[in-house]
């Protein structure tokens, strides 16, 4: 089917659930449902909307239909030694990128290249009107009006249907080393901190288990030099890779909650905090990355344990995995931030047709 | 430039005046009488931004000295239903500080501490009124700095830098305003206090920081901005590239790209443009090219070699003409200098100038530069060319006098065409200097009606009064459809000179 007719089926959808007031939920691969608030509503598939539309590797940019798989668009780009510098998580083999752009999460490579919004150049969606609506483009630079595509990078798919979306890409480094050294919690955040603060070609860590993992990646000389003067042990290249993917894709043992262990009360967090926070001390166990910036917890503490804990090292905690997440997923924002967020619901989406609730039970 | 075009219908002005005493008698609860500006002299200098070509006197000037001032100027106005245009250092190049006629500017001047700058997490809380180029000065003993580097750095400020999401040479390799600002704090337009983005890697909910950042102080005033500091790298080295034609030069830019290599900077100038530079800071360029290309890599010096190296084999490649490697860091900054005073350079060529900032795919450059030269002969006004070449975005320069209102006419349509040809080689109209009152009707050509609703419909969740810098970025409706029209008798207008902002 041709993009305009896919996109032409997608908009009838919309239109008719508008009218109906009937709550669609935005489907690519699947692989994310586990992620937010239970989804509910009529599926509304948009893996039809499938296809690189254009891609040049001189201009740095791809635009991409959103069902397309999210693998299919990376073995291109690699094809031309370019990637997502962002690491975007697959949870399985059919992510699409319009479900990556929704979710708005990103890999190990986070706290050194920036967020998966920074790489969003252009989006083009159908709002609760069921009107196509393009904004951005496919330049680097552009402040034509409110950058409402970055907006729609990590919302959920409650503001609409994401059709395409063009994405900035980078070259692959052509190094890149990963080394582990034994060291505390307390030792490697400030190791950590400092190395962030000199020309120092980290690429993403890992601490777990008082060990902590350095991927390196640069120039070949200043890789070379930069593991050096580390020291520790460095993994061969294909463990490398698999360590990483493994956290990446939470199929390293720390994310692997059992339904029992589930049945008992454990759950899955995540607090995304300053990553010069100091050590944060909860029951269970802890998995740290993006430089302190990410701490994963394994715990079955009270969810309002845990999200005070999060607010007092200045951020916020998100519950991942969890048998029962009546809690809620998502730290409420502010009453002023959460005005703004439903009059933003309003103006996109009037009926409340979009994932409702998969954000916010408000939203 | 000194022509004068009102930025709204004037008001009666017995209805002003009213107003006026009224709103000033109101602020004077607030504000100390020094702080509070509304006879014309007093209020002349804030008149226009650096978009000098538009001017308006404000209704009344605020100039509060704390944050407890603004939150009750804006709870004051929103009451009062007068529309609030915040005001850094005034160095916008888009006209989005225009103050409005029944309107109060508010200045934030005096917010220009530096709150606080900690190594440790690589950040610096700066109030809104601090100068870009003092972010880096007060992290420099740190061995830090703040990336981001318009060229009006030692006078702008990083309020203004969030509402226009600044950018600058650098930004290929470091990235945009946004890309380098953790978190914003001030009012909405009700005065109510508000935060956007976090010292964390990010925040829950929606991500309004991009909305925010380049919003041209229409959805927010921001009092407080959190940035991220870089290490400073070690070393940084610039190659000088001549090249025989624009077009090689521009094929040359692609294939740096295409080689994998992300320069920390790269510029390309033509001809007129070295001429003019070196005339006037003599920054050593080569006057028998036809272009030049700037090209800076930093990082460790091990890293420098190798990009440098690897870069000088692909612009030999795609035919320079010649190369020259800074030595030094004086040398390096003499580079720059030429680059970073293309604008005042050009100034001393023409008695004004209008600059356009419009971002294109980079493999148009060079299709772009020969439309260019040839819509100088269409329009008989000489252009001069600056490029951000790494990402795309053009400075084209156009010359003309604007005591000459036929000049000052071809040169508005000039630069129209300029933006509508970035559009359809499939770019935008402004890359980093802002929308503001200048390209309200390029506005109406790069997005359609529903995509400018929408818009307005998300600065109304932020201020649903509508008095945050209005009539700024998103153009009405009717605006679009009277601009529609104009377009079809472009340079056969009706009423050449009638005023039509």
């Amino acid at each position: 089917m041709s993009a305009d007719a896919a996109l032409q089926r997608l908009r009838d959808r919309v239109l008719v659930a508008r009218d109906s007031k009937t709550a669609l939920e935005i489907r690519g691969g699947c692989t994310k449902r586990f992620y937010g608030n239970v989804p509910r509503g009529e599926p509304l598939d948009v893996r039809e909307l499938a296809g690189i539309t254009s891609y040049e590797p001189t201009e740095l940019v791809v635009t991409v239909l959103a069902g397309t798989p999210l693998l299919e668009l990376e073995s291109v780009l690699a094809e031309r030694g370019q990637c997502l510098p962002f690491e975007p998580p697959h949870f399985g083999a059919m992510g699409t990128v319009g479900g990556m752009v929704a979710a708005g999460l990103a890999g190990p490579a986070r706290a050194c290249v920036g967020p998966l919004r920074d790489f969003v150049l252009g989006v083009t969606m159908l709002n609760g009107m069921g009107e196509r609506l393009t904004f951005g483009g496919q330049v680097m630079k552009n402040v034509a009006g409110y950058d409402v595509s970055r907006l729609i990078a990590g919302s959920m798919g409650i503001l609409g249907v994401i059709c395409e979306v063009s994405l900035k890409v980078m070259p692959t480094f052509p190094a890149c080393r990963t080394l582990y050294v034994e060291m505390d919690e307390t030792a490697a955040l400030k190791q950590l901190n400092r190395w962030a603060g000199e020309s120092f070609p980290m690429n993403a860590s890992a601490w777990y288990r008082g060990r902590l993992y350095l991927r390196l990646a640069g120039a070949k000389a200043a890789v070379a030099r930069a593991l050096e003067g580390t020291g520790g042990r460095e993994l061969e290249p294909q463990a490398a890779a698999e360590w990483w993917s493994d956290i990446r894709d939470h199929r390293h043992e720390f994310f692997s909650l059992s339904d029992a262990q589930l049945e008992r009360g454990e759950c899955s967090w995540r607090l995304a905090v300053p990553d010069s926070a100091p050590p944060i001390a909860l029951p269970g166990e802890q998995f740290i990355e993006w430089g302190g910036g990410q701490r994963w917890w394994r715990s079955a503490a009270p969810a309002s344990q845990i999200r005070s804990a999060a607010e007092r090292a200045g951020g916020h905690a998100t519950l991942v995995r969890a048998a029962d997440k009546r809690p809620g997923v998502f730290t409420a924002p502010k009453a002023a931030s959460m005005n703004i967020h439903k009059r933003l619901k309003q103006s996109f989406d009037p009926a409340g047709i979009f994932n409702p609730g998969r954000l916010y039970p408000e939203l | 430039m000194d022509a004068v075009i009102p930025s709204a219908p004037s008001s009666a002005p017995a209805a002003r005046a009213a107003l006026q005493s009224h709103v000033v008698s109101t602020l004077a609860k607030i504000l100390p009488a020094s702080c509070i500006l509304y006879r014309g002299e007093e209020t002349a200098p804030y008149e226009c931004d650096a978009l000098t070509a538009y001017r308006q006197l404000p209704m009344v000037v605020a100039i509060p000295e704390s944050e407890a001032q603004v939150a009750a100027v804006l709870a004051a106005c929103h009451a009062l239903d007068v529309p609030v245009v915040a005001r850094g250092a005034g160095t916008g190049l888009s006209g989005g500080a225009l103050p409005h006629a029944m309107g109060v500017s508010l200045s934030l001047a005096k917010f220009n501490a530096i709150v606080k700058v900690d190594p440790v997490a690589r950040t610096a809380v700066v109030q809104c009124g601090v100068r870009n180029l003092a972010i880096s000065e007060a992290a420099a003993p740190y061995g830090l700095y703040y990336a981001p580097d318009p060229s009006s750095q030692i006078a702008c400020t990083i309020g203004g830098n969030v509402a226009e999401n600044s950018g600058g040479v650098h930004c290929l390799k470091y990235g945009l305003t946004l890309h380098n600002v953790l978190r914003v704090r001030g009012f909405t337009a009700q005065g109510e206090a508000v935060e956007f983005g976090s010292e964390a890697p990010d925040t829950a909910g929606l991500d309004l920081l991009p909305l925010v950042v380049g919003s041209e102080g229409m959805l927010a005033v921001i009092m407080e901005v959190t940035v991220r500091l870089l290490p400073r790298p070690a070393l940084a080295r610039c190659i000088m590239a001549s090249f025989a034609t624009v077009e090689s030069a521009g094929a040359a830019v692609a294939a740096v790209i295409a080689a994998g290599i992300i320069p920390a900077g790269l510029e390309l100038m033509d001809k007129r443009m070295t001429a003019a530079a070196e005339d006037y800071v003599h920054a050593g360029y080569d006057l028998d090219a036809a272009a030049i290309l700037l090209c800076e890599s930093d990082g460790t010096p091990a890293e420098v070699d190798e990009e440098i190296e690897r870069a000088i084999d692909v612009l030999n490649a795609n035919g320079a003409t010649r190369i020259e490697i800074s030595r030094d860091e004086r040398q390096r900054l003499q580079f720059w200098s030429g680059r970073k005073n293309a604008f005042p350079a050009s100034g001393r060529m023409s008695p004004d100038y209008m600059c356009m900032d419009s971002t294109i795919p980079r493999k148009r450059l060079a299709e772009m530069l020969r439309t260019i030269g040839e819509m100088e002969g269409r329009y008989a006004l000489r252009c001069v060319n600056v490029f951000h070449a790494g990402d795309g975005n053009l400075h084209p320069l156009i010359l003309f006098d604007a005591n000459d209102p036929d000049e000052m006419r071809r040169c508005e349509l000039f630069g129209a065409d300029i933006l509508e040809t970035s559009i359809k080689l499939g770019g935008t109209v402004t890359g980093e200097h802002g929308v503001g009152v200048e390209k309200l009707n390029s506005m109406c050509v790069q997005f359609s009606a529903a995509e400018r609703a929408q818009m307005m419909a998300v600065k109304s969740a932020f201020d649903p009064a509508g008095l945050l810098n209005p009539g700024k970025v998103i153009p009405s409706l009717q605006r679009c459809a009277e601009y529609g029209k104009m377009h079809v008798h472009r340079g056969a207008l009706k009423f050449p000179d009638l005023p039509r902002l």
